[in-house]
């Protein structure tokens, strides 16, 4: 009895240690966001709110908890205010299987990439359920293209995911990462290029983030699935879409980058000199590395039409990760070197 | 071969990166927004802003109410009634009104002065809470002048080569 309370008391401890410092990313991830396309459109971001500007984001979370949670006259209370949970759940749940570290995460279950691949898909069902319950034509717009784009980008991500498997060899996405240790070279990136650009690709559609956030498209049906969601409704919204980011970037960082092993490994005098820095630092610079991409993207490319976005989900991404899944798996059946002997 | 070219160009994303690039360089480019309440841009002496009425230096107001900067005005924004000042029946204006709501800040008045009695001060953070506060009497612009007649008397004197 005592023990089974200590093991709950545990893991609960567990949660709210990585989940603190989730919400203190995705807060400051906006203001990151704010202050980089600022600076890309040579302006200069907030500035005002505490030095430099450095409280925004406690001040915006503030606004946000603070304002009326209007219910549309139409609307279906409950999945209206459903809707928000579902998006958030998943988006948090998934990182219970990311390794910081060799021996740092919540829980290690076998199959953890299939875990994941599963939980970031079951978010678009919070985006469906609030556009067709907020009973409003620009909603349920946004939730109808939603759909579709995450239909079909799930198929690219899930084959270079495949292709990940398959050069590692396990579904366990800290198997993963330890199956690329040697140095630089002999993590994913190089071996499954094609992949690892169409993974992030993917991932940017996944997350409805620019230049696929048509979901979203604030200039032709104003915000979409959340137009008619306020205060801390869209709030949830807003933090899943950010958790959503981390979560792709980490992702992307531990199965192509090498997650937490050092850039420096394998070369003689560097990496015994950088061999004090844990191996989180390195995670979390690769992850950041992402992050910027997100933002550097955004603040870089418009919007895909709709059929453009079709087109090149269907057209080029698929085929794309199919033939370097030959590629790789013949690499993998000849043992080519260095990654796969 | 044109079309293949294009196809391997759009399949390495190279123009993407090209895009990527050039936001890059101007992420890191010197910002050039002024931060305004406490930053300010640099004004020119002949910024035409706030109107003032000016006094010669032995207080004795310039205006003759001559009336050109009333006939020129192209958004007649100004009013002018004029008679025999009562103590020594010298001809002033008895009113002078700007309606700065109707103001379009061409500065025609000020060129228009032989005496240059009305002139366009660097204010131009001014408010008014009810209509009727934009609109200036003849007291209100002799204020603003008493108030920054060092200021207008420099600006007047560094642009005068150029008269």
């Amino acid at each position: 009895m005592l023990d089974a309370l200590l093991t709950l008391l545990i893991v609960l401890l567990k949660i709210v240690a990585l989940l603190v410092p989730l919400m203190v990313a995705v807060a400051y991830l906006t203001f990151a966001e704010r202050k980089i396309i600022g600076f890309i459109q040579v302006r200069r971001g907030p500035l005002h709110v505490g030095p430099r500007g450095w409280l925004q984001p406690i001040a915006d979370a503030v606004k946000l908890i603070f304002k009326e949670i209007v219910i549309p006259a139409g609307a279906n209370r409950f999945l209206f205010l459903l809707a928000p949970l579902l998006a958030m759940g998943p988006s948090i749940a998934a990182w219970a299987v990311v390794p910081l570290g060799e021996n740092l995460y919540v829980t290690d279950i076998d199959a953890s990439l299939l875990y994941v691949l599963a939980l970031t898909s079951l978010s678009v069902y919070g985006i469906i359920i609030a556009g067709w319950s907020s009973n409003s034509k620009y909603a349920f717009l946004g939730a109808l293209r939603s759909a579709a784009q995450v239909v079909s980008y799930e198929i690219a991500m899930g084959f270079a995911l495949v292709g990940v498997l398959l050069a590692a060899g396990s579904l366990n996405l800290r198997e993963i990462v330890l199956a690329q240790q040697g140095s630089l070279l002999h993590w994913f990136w190089i071996p499954l290029l094609p992949l690892f650009v169409v993974y992030f690709i993917a991932g940017l559609a996944e997350t409805n983030r620019a230049p696929f956030d048509l979901a979203e498209g604030e200039s032709e049906i104003v915000a979409g699935f959340h137009v008619e969601y306020s205060g801390m409704s869209f709030g949830v919204f807003f933090l899943a879409e950010y958790a959503n980011m981390i979560l792709i970037s980490m992702l992307t960082s531990l199965m192509f980058l090498g997650g937490w092993l050092s850039p420096f490994q394998g070369i003689p005098l560097l990496e015994s000199l950088f061999g004090w820095v844990p191996g989180i630092v390195w995670l979390l610079l690769k992850t950041s590395f992402f992050l910027l991409l997100f933002l550097w993207v955004r603040a870089t490319f418009p919007r895909y039409r709709y059929d453009q976005l079709m087109r090149l989900g269907w057209k080029i991404l698929i085929p794309i990760t199919i033939a370097w899944l030959l590629v790789v798996g013949a690499a993998v059946a000849g043992g080519l070197g260095p990654w796969f002997d | 071969m044109n079309a293949l070219s294009r196809f391997f160009k759009s399949l390495f994303l190279l123009e993407l990166l090209k895009g990527l690039r050039l936001t890059g360089r101007y992420l890191l480019d010197r910002k050039v927004t002024i931060i305004y309440p406490e930053e300010k841009t640099p004004q020119s002496p002949r910024f035409r802003g706030l109107h003032a009425q000016r006094r010669y230096p032995n207080g004795e107001e310039r205006c003759i109410a001559c009336k050109l900067c009333e006939a020129i005005c192209p958004a007649m924004a100004i009013t002018i009634e004029a008679g025999p000042r009562e103590d020594d029946g010298s001809r002033r204006t008895t009113r002078y009104e700007i309606d700065l709501t109707k103001c379009i800040f061409c500065g025609f008045c000020e060129e228009s002065c032989p005496v240059d009695a009305i002139v366009e001060t660097r204010v131009f953070e001014y408010f008014g809470e009810k209509r009727s506060d934009l609109v200036k009497s003849k007291q209100d612009l002799l204020a603003v002048g008493e108030q920054h007649e060092a200021q207008i008397a420099a600006d007047r004197a560094q642009d005068a080569p150029y008269r």
